[in-house]
């Protein structure tokens, strides 16, 4: 690999960066013909991590960071004062395909910066993932992030090569749009989205490909004054009006050469986490958005101890839940219990009744449980509504956030 | 009787233990009665008669469990499974489902660190390209150290992706080689067997560095899911150190500098140019149609454009290119086309004068020997070609448009129905339309009479559509008709 080449990889890689989304699940299992290159199983493979703890499971890059667009929140913006760089459709190719072919990577997540036209820079990005496909016969993963205000017809062809089509929400609300990405419009994002919807169950149908791992989307946190509650509310829609396959949360980070319209300082990671915690109870175990913005106040999550612990300590009258009687959907409520647990403990229970000792092979949570449960040998008499409760349980504070 | 000594080959002999698993069984041996052991080369049961050993059912579930654990590294494993099959035997056909039971949780623990090692075999085998001879194929290889017996268990993984490229992976424990076409299960080896490096890793090593963020350095995750073992063989791994050193000041240095001045850069031509892309003309719209993908099945020539003047008065919607059309790339020079030529002309009409064009503009077909036989476009693929159409009618203006068929209907309007009782006039979304059928359905009718009959009333709608267009001309006529 000449310097060259590598000096644009680090400048388009870091620039990359900010962007949550790595995951390379959901693609149908597929493997190459005898002359191709790849496979996926719809699992994804993180294969290595970074010293933040993220994965690396795509070659995550943009085309180029060169950017007629000047959003605070975004390292790249056009008035930035950062190094800049533009791959060659060409370049990219060889790149996914040779660290592919290492075992480096699952496949490519290609977004970019806009240059000439919205129209253009989509068109380039599809080229990047037609010649993978068509010519290299490339079965590796692909996912591009859509630029919404380019023409539909081209997110339309996009979508014939990519297992993922996404599109950045980055806010959530119209009027933050409006004070930090003013070349951005809010209507035009969720029209793509719905496009796309449509595109995908369409395909689906007709058994055609089209994006077939769904579309996600990424919501900037802690660049503007939205409140948790208010976010959530926001994904809830996004999941049920867009049929997204996922929401991502990205803690805002300070990013070289910010703009002076941008908060100081960072919201904490814990905020992020929290937040995808929400996203999961909203998402998997049947709890509503004000239920779970009940679990803090003022639309804030607690940052001290998770939401469905925050939710049962405000709801203890509907505890403790017996593991051998509760239905799941209880099961699933009790703090401490993931979902898989709550499978064991239905499996298991058909067969003895379960004491103690028996939940604590099947949760790692067994904790955070205890107070909320009855098992045939144990029952927590007043622990579930004793007043010191909520401080026995949290955690000890441990400093995730840097500053 | 005394303690049963039962040897077996090194590493994961999931064959040996399923031989004495039976012949215990049959012997009514109980696990406490049996010790299990691995030797480089066991002595092997002597040759006894088949009948002896017959196999044993049990649960799906249990052999799955056997194979997977007996690849664990824990001498205990046979054991384990032993006494896990005799009590299945022994009447507890649902142990497995008492997750809660000791033995059953042990062993699940020891099957999770058998998937969780192939599974990170998966993730941390690092090839690097050499030659086996000067001017052969690339060869990849790579060196690792897994911690259990899994280098087979891992191996059809890589076999799929790596398909087409030959490769080898080179073990402790054993070695697997994929010439392309077979796979071979080697010795040991030794990580000088392995090239030192890779034209790539210094790239690769770049991007691992840059990807980075050090305003979020959390190591203890890191090591989580990427234990410190794996490192010496991972190429990025000799980033971390230094990357996680020089980060707090990078973080800090990120926040403390104060916003510089940002670059004056307010390109305002290119920033007014940027909203104006969309196709300035037909022939511009027509020249990205003629560029893009067929959304229907490949195979087609090429996209056939639209037809005609622009401001042509009629705009004429037909389903797709027929194979004649697909090859000529014109639309409506098949056999329906020559109907609709002539049904034009009885009308009165002026074909060089009105506008021709279909809704889905690839040719969509079924291959049966020689003939490529038409197929109807899916709706979903209507909807894709929909951005073409109305685009191509907004630089046309038509004053009428012509739905001919449901494919047609599907695309204007964006709702299906049964042509026949919608035929007439209508408007699609805002636009002065009219339904009337597809001329292929004349040709597909069987019998003459009925053939002449819908011939008479399509040429009867387009004498309609005629007076619809000249009737909506206030001041100069519409000049559609057929000049004498």
């Amino acid at each position: 690999m000449d310097d060259k080449l590598t000096t644009k990889l680090r400048i388009l890689a870091d620039a990359a960066k900010y962007d949550a989304s790595c995951a390379s699940s959901g693609a149908p299992k597929r493997t190459a013909g005898a002359g191709g290159l790849g496979s996926t199983d719809g699992m994804g493979i993180c294969h290595a991590y970074t010293p933040d703890g993220r994965c690396v499971s795509l070659l995550k890059i943009l085309l180029t960071n060169y950017c007629l667009f000047d959003c605070a929140y975004c390292v790249n913006r056009r008035s930035s004062n950062v190094r800049r760089a533009r791959f060659s459709v060409e370049e990219v190719v060889t790149l996914t395909i040779e660290f592919y072919r290492r075992n480096y990577i699952e496949g490519l997540f290609l977004s970019s910066g806009i240059i000439r036209s919205p129209d253009y820079t989509m068109e380039q990005m599809m080229l990047v993932a037609r010649t993978l496909r068509r010519d290299r016969e490339f079965a590796g993963y692909i996912h591009l992030k859509t630029i919404p205000e380019a023409s539909p017809w081209l997110i339309e062809q996009a979508g014939l090569w990519a297992d993922r089509l996404s599109i950045n929400l980055e806010l959530p609300s119209e009027e933050s749009l409006k004070r930090l990405a003013p070349e951005k419009e809010g209507a035009s994002i969720t029209a793509a989205m719905g496009q796309m919807r449509e595109r995908i169950a369409e395909a689906k149908v007709e058994r055609r490909r089209f994006s077939p791992a769904g579309q996600s989307t990424q919501i900037i946190v802690g660049a503007d004054d939205t409140s948790d509650a208010a976010l959530l509310r926001t994904s809830d829609t996004l999941y049920r009006r867009y049929a997204l396959s996922r929401v991502y949360y990205s803690a805002f980070s300070p990013i070289p050469e910010a703009s002076p319209v941008l908060p100081l300082k960072q919201p904490p990671l814990q905020r992020e986490n929290r937040l995808y915690q929400a996203d999961w109870l909203l998402r998997h175990y049947g709890f509503d958005v004000e239920e779970i913005a009940e679990g803090g106040t003022d639309g804030m999550l607690d940052l001290e101890i998770d939401p469905k612990l925050a939710w049962a300590l405000k709801n203890r009258h509907r505890f403790p839940a017996d593991v051998n009687e509760a239905d799941r959907e209880m099961l699933l409520r009790v703090p401490g219990l993931g979902k898989r647990a709550v499978d064991r403990i239905v499996a298991a229970r058909r067969h003895a009744r379960l004491r103690l000792d028996d939940v604590a092979r099947l949760t790692a949570g067994l904790k955070r449980a205890r107070p909320f449960l009855i098992a045939a040998d144990w029952r927590p008499g007043a622990l579930t509504d004793r007043a010191d409760l909520r401080a026995r349980l949290t955690p000890p504070t441990r400093q995730l956030s840097l500053f | 009787m005394g303690l049963r000594r039962i040897a077996l080959k090194q590493g994961a002999d999931l064959d040996g233990f399923r031989l004495a698993t039976r012949r215990l069984v049959a012997a009514g041996i109980a696990p406490h009665d049996v010790v299990w052991c691995a030797e480089d080369t066991p002595v092997l049961f002597p040759p006894q008669a088949a009948e002896e050993a017959s196999p044993i059912a049990l649960p799906r579930r249990v052999a799955e469990l056997i194979e997977v654990v007996v690849c664990h590294r824990d001498p205990e494993r046979y054991a384990l499974l032993y006494e896990l099959v005799w009590r299945v035997l022994q009447g507890e056909r649902a142990l497995l489902e008492m997750q809660a039971d000791p033995l059953v949780h042990r062993l699940e623990l020891m099957q999770k660190a058998v998937h969780r090692e192939v599974h990170r075999m998966h993730a941390f085998v690092r090839f690097r390209r050499t030659k086996s001879r000067p001017n052969g194929p690339d060869h990849f290889v790579a060196w690792f150290e897994p911690d259990h017996f899994i280098i087979e268990a891992a191996a059809p993984f890589f076999v799929d992706r790596f398909r087409s490229q030959i490769w080898s992976i080179l073990t402790p424990f054993g070695s697997l080689h994929w010439d392309r076409e077979e796979l071979r299960v080697g010795p040991a080896a030794r990580r000088e067997d392995a090239p030192d490096g890779d034209g790539f890793e210094a790239g690769w090593r770049s991007y691992y560095e840059s990807t980075f963020n050090p305003a979020r350095a959390n190591p203890a995750v890191m090591r989580a899911h990427m234990p410190t073992r794996y490192w010496r063989n991972l190429p990025e791994s000799a980033a971390i150190a230094e990357l996680l050193r020089a980060a707090p000041a990078r973080a800090t240095a990120m926040i403390e500098r104060d916003a510089a001045a940002p670059a004056k850069r307010m390109p305002e031509k290119a920033v007014a140019a940027m909203g104006d892309q969309a196709p300035a003309s037909l022939a511009e719209l027509n020249r990205l149609i003629a560029a893009s993908e067929p959304m229907v099945s490949s195979g087609s020539t090429r996209a056939v454009l639209g037809e005609g003047p622009v401001g042509a008065a009629i705009a004429f919607v037909g389903e797709q290119p027929g194979d004649q059309e697909d090859l000529e790339g014109r639309p409506f020079v098949g056999p329906a086309g020559q109907l609709l030529d002539r049904a034009i002309a009885e009308a009165g009409l002026d074909r060089a004068r009105v506008y021709v064009t279909n809704a889905v503009k690839h040719f969509k077909f079924e291959q049966r020997g020689k003939r490529r036989i038409h197929k109807k476009p899916a709706a979903g693929e209507v909807a894709h070609y929909r951005w073409w159409l109305m685009e191509e009618l907004n630089f046309v203006q038509p004053r009428l448009v012509v739905a001919l068929g449901g494919t047609a209907m599907l695309a204007l309007g964006g709702k299906a129905g049964p042509v026949t009782r919608m035929r007439g006039r209508t408007t699609f979304l805002g636009r002065p339309g009219f339904i009337t059928v597809h001329p292929s359905y004349l040709l597909r009718l069987p019998d003459e009479a009925a053939k002449e009959e819908a011939y008479r009333a399509f040429v009867s709608d387009l004498r309609a559509i005629r007076r619809i267009v000249e009737d909506s001309v206030t001041g100069g006529a519409a000049d559609v008709r057929r000049s004498a």
